[in-house]
C-alpha cells in the first residue's frame, strides 16, 4: 500500500501525533512524509528522523502561513499525480480541513478521530468514536486515496533516530490561498490539550478566587508537564479562555491522568475526558457526579488540595 | 447581508445514545438542534443586527427535522428551508456537502454561510470545510468574533495554539466556535412566528442531484466496553497528608 502521512505543524512546532501516524503508515509498508510551509527544512529532517522513507516537500512562501485552500490544493494535486492509496494526518483543527477539501478534489472521503486501523480482507477498517464517544463506530472509505485523521495519544509514537535522512523531494505549492492572515496571539498557557500525557482541569470550583485557583492549577499541570483544561462553567464564568474548554462544545481529551479541581462532572464535560486512562478528582462537594468516574477522589478543598499535591510531587520527582 | 446558517438536528447531550443491531438509539430522549448549531444561529443574527440583512436557516434531515428549524426561526431566522429525501439517509460529509452547496445556490447564494464547528452525532467536523470547497468559497473557520466590513470578513480564529486574525473577500463560508456569544433564547413572538411557519422541503431533484452514493461508510456500531470503577476517596488529617497519600496512589498506577 502506497502511504503518504503529512506532517501537521504551526509555524514548524510540530504536531506530536504527526509520528504517531507515521509510525502507523510504517505499518503499512514504506511511508512519504508530506511536508509543507515555507522555511520547512527542518520539519522535513525530522520526518526522516522519526522514519519515514521519502519526504516530498512543498517550501514555498505562498505556504508561509497555514491556509487551507493552498495546502488542500497542493496535497490534491500530488496525490493526483502519485495516487498514493493512503494518507494518514494527525487529528488537528487544521488537518480535517485539509484532508477535508483535498478528498472533495478527488472525489473520495475522511475517516475522522481513528483510534484503530486494521487491514481486514484488503479494506482498511477505521474505528472511531460517534455521539460524543457514547458509541464506537468502525468505518471504510471505498474510494482512493483514502484519508485517515487519528486520534492523538491512541498509537504508539516511533523512536527517532537522530542524523537518519532518506530520499527527499521538492514539490510545487498550488498558491490559491483565500485569505490573508493578519495577526496571531500565541496562547497564554498550553493548551494543546490533545496531546497532552496529563490534563489539570479546573472548574466552578475556583469561584472563590478564579486568578488564584486557575494559578494553583496551572503549577500542578506545570509540574506534571501537563495542559491546563477547564469546565464550560469555569470558560463561561469567565475565569478562562474558551482555548482550554473541554467537553462537548470544547476539546476531547485522553490523556494518561485526568486530575478535575473543583469540576463537577456535568455530562457535557465527562464525554470530553472520560477515556483518560487515571481520573482523579478534587471537589469540596462529596457527592458531585465526578466521582462517578474517578478511581482516586478527595472531598476537599481545591485551594488547600492542589498546593499541596503540586508540592507532594515536587518531592516525589525531584523537581 | 445575506446569510444562510447550515444547522442539523441530533439527539440531546444528555441522551443515553446506545448501538442496537448495529444502529444507534437514543431512545424516546428529546431532538435538539445540534448544540454548536445555535451558536451558528446567534453568530448569523449578531450579523444579520449589525449589517441588516436576513438569516436563512437550511437543514439535511427527516420531517422531524423542521423542529430544529423552527428552533432557529423562533431564534430570529428570517425563513428555513428542510432538504428531505430517502435517499439522503446514509450520508458521508462529502456528499452532505455537495447537497448544502446545491441548496445553497438554489438559494441564490449568499455573502455568508455559517456553520457550528461540528455536529455531536457524527462529529467529523469536515463538512464546514468541504461545503466550501463545494461552492468554491474562502474558509473562516472556528470564528470567536466577526467582523464585516468593506466587503470582507475578518474573523478571530481560536485555534490549538493561540487566536489568529485572518480576513476574506465575501462571499465566504464561516464555522463559528462558543466565544461568539450565548446563543439567544427564542422569544415568545419568535415562537408564535415559528409555529406558524411553512418550511418547504426539497428533495434531491429539486435541487436536480443524484443520490449521492456515500464513500465512507459505517460497517459495525458497537458500544464502548464498559468501565467499571469504583472510587477509592483518599482522606487525611492535613491537606498535606492526602496530597502525599494520592501523589502515592497516582505515581503506583504508572500514569506518569
Amino acid at each position: 500500500m502506497k502511504t503518504w502521512v503529512y506532517i501537521d505543524h504551526f509555524k514548524g512546532d510540530i504536531v506530536p501525533a504527526s509520528w504517531e501516524a507515521l509510525g502507523v503508515g510504517k505499518g503499512f509498508g514504506p511511508v512519504t512524509a508530506i511536508v509543507f510551509g515555507a522555511g520547512v527544512d527542518a520539519v522535513a529532517q525530522a520526518a526522516f528522523e522519526f522514519g519515514a522513507d521519502e519526504v516530498m516537500v512543498a517550501d514555498d512562501p505562498a505556504l508561509a502561513d497555514f491556509r487551507v485552500e493552498a495546502y488542500a490544493s497542493t496535497l490534491s494535486a500530488l496525490a493526483a499525480s502519485h495516487a498514493p492509496h493512503l494518507i494518514l494526518l494527525p487529528t488537528t483543527t487544521r488537518t480535517r480541513e485539509v484532508a477535508g477539501m483535498a478528498a472533495m478534489d478527488l472525489n473520495s472521503g475522511v475517516i475522522t478521530d481513528a483510534s484503530a486501523l486494521e487491514q481486514s480482507g484488503g479494506v482498511l477498517v477505521a474505528t472511531r468514536p460517534a455521539y460524543e464517544g457514547k458509541v464506537i463506530e468502525k468505518v471504510t472509505c471505498s474510494a482512493s486515496p483514502q484519508f485517515v485523521t487519528l486520534r492523538a495519544r491512541a498509537f504508539p509514537k516511533p523512536a527517532r533516530e537522530t542524523g537518519r535522512s532518506g530520499a527527499l523531494t521538492k514539490a510545487a505549492a498550488v498558491a490559491d490561498a483565500k485569505t490573508s492572515v493578519e495577526g496571531f496571539a500565541a496562547a497564554e498557557t498550553n493548551v494543546n490539550l490533545a496531546d497532552a500525557g496529563v490534563v489539570v482541569a479546573g472548574g466552578r470550583g475556583v469561584s472563590n478566587d478564579p486568578g488564584l485557583g486557575f494559578k494553583l492549577i496551572g503549577e500542578l499541570a506545570g509540574a506534571l508537564g501537563g495542559a491546563v483544561g477547564a469546565s464550560r462553567a469555569a470558560v463561561d464564568a469567565g475565569y478562562i479562555p474558551y482555548a482550554h474548554q473541554v467537553g462537548q462544545t470544547g476539546k476531547v481529551v485522553t490523556p494518561d491522568l485526568y486530575i478535575g479541581a473543583g469540576v463537577s462532572g456535568a455530562i457535557q464535560h465527562i464525554v470530553g475526558m472520560r477515556n483518560a486512562k487515571l481520573i482523579v478528582a478534587i471537589n469540596k462537594d462529596a457527592e458531585a457526579p465526578i466521582f462517578q468516574f474517578a478511581r482516586y477522589g478527595v472531598a476537599g478543598d481545591l485551594f488547600q488540595v492542589v498546593p499541596a499535591l503540586t508540592a507532594a510531587f515536587k518531592k516525589r520527582l525531584g523537581k | 447581508m445575506k446569510i444562510i446558517t447550515c444547522i442539523k438536528q441530533v439527539p440531546d447531550s444528555e441522551a443515553k445514545v446506545t448501538a442496537q443491531n448495529g444502529q444507534p438509539d437514543w431512545g424516546g430522549a428529546t431532538l435538539v438542534i445540534n448544540p454548536f448549531d445555535e451558536y451558528a444561529v446567534e453568530g448569523a443574527l449578531q450579523q444579520k443586527e449589525a449589517q441588516g440583512g436576513e438569516v436563512i436557516a437550511l437543514c439535511i434531515g427527516p420531517e422531524s427535522a423542521k423542529d430544529a428549524l423552527k428552533h432557529a426561526l423562533a431564534m430570529g431566522a428570517d425563513s428555513a428551508v428542510l432538504i428531505c429525501d430517502p435517499a439522503l439517509e446514509k450520508l458521508d460529509s462529502q456528499g452532505a456537502a455537495r447537497v448544502l452547496a446545491a441548496a445553497i445556490q438554489k438559494i441564490g447564494g449568499a455573502d455568508m454561510v455559517i456553520f457550528g464547528r461540528q455536529t455531536l452525532d457524527g462529529g467529523t467536523g469536515l463538512t464546514v470545510s468541504q461545503t466550501a470547497r463545494a461552492l468554491g468559497l474562502p474558509l473562516l473557520s472556528f470564528a470567536g468574533s466577526i467582523k464585516v466590513g468593506g466587503g470582507r470578513a475578518t474573523v478571530e480564529r481560536v485555534i490549538e495554539e493561540g487566536k489568529q486574525t485572518v480576513s476574506a473577500s465575501l462571499p465566504a463560508v464561516l464555522s463559528v466556535v462558543q466565544s461568539i456569544g450565548e446563543p439567544r433564547y427564542p422569544s415568545f413572538m419568535g415562537i408564535r412566528k415559528a409555529s406558524k411557519a411553512e418550511i418547504p422541503a426539497w428533495t434531491l431533484s429539486d435541487l436536480g442531484l443524484p443520490a449521492p452514493a456515500p464513500v465512507v461508510t459505517r460497517s459495525e456500531l458497537f458500544n464502548p466496553p464498559p468501565r467499571n470503577i469504583t472510587c477509592e476517596m483518599i482522606t487525611g488529617d492535613t491537606p498535606e497528608a492526602i496530597a502525599d497519600a494520592l501523589a502515592d496512589k497516582i505515581l503506583a498506577e504508572k500514569v506518569l
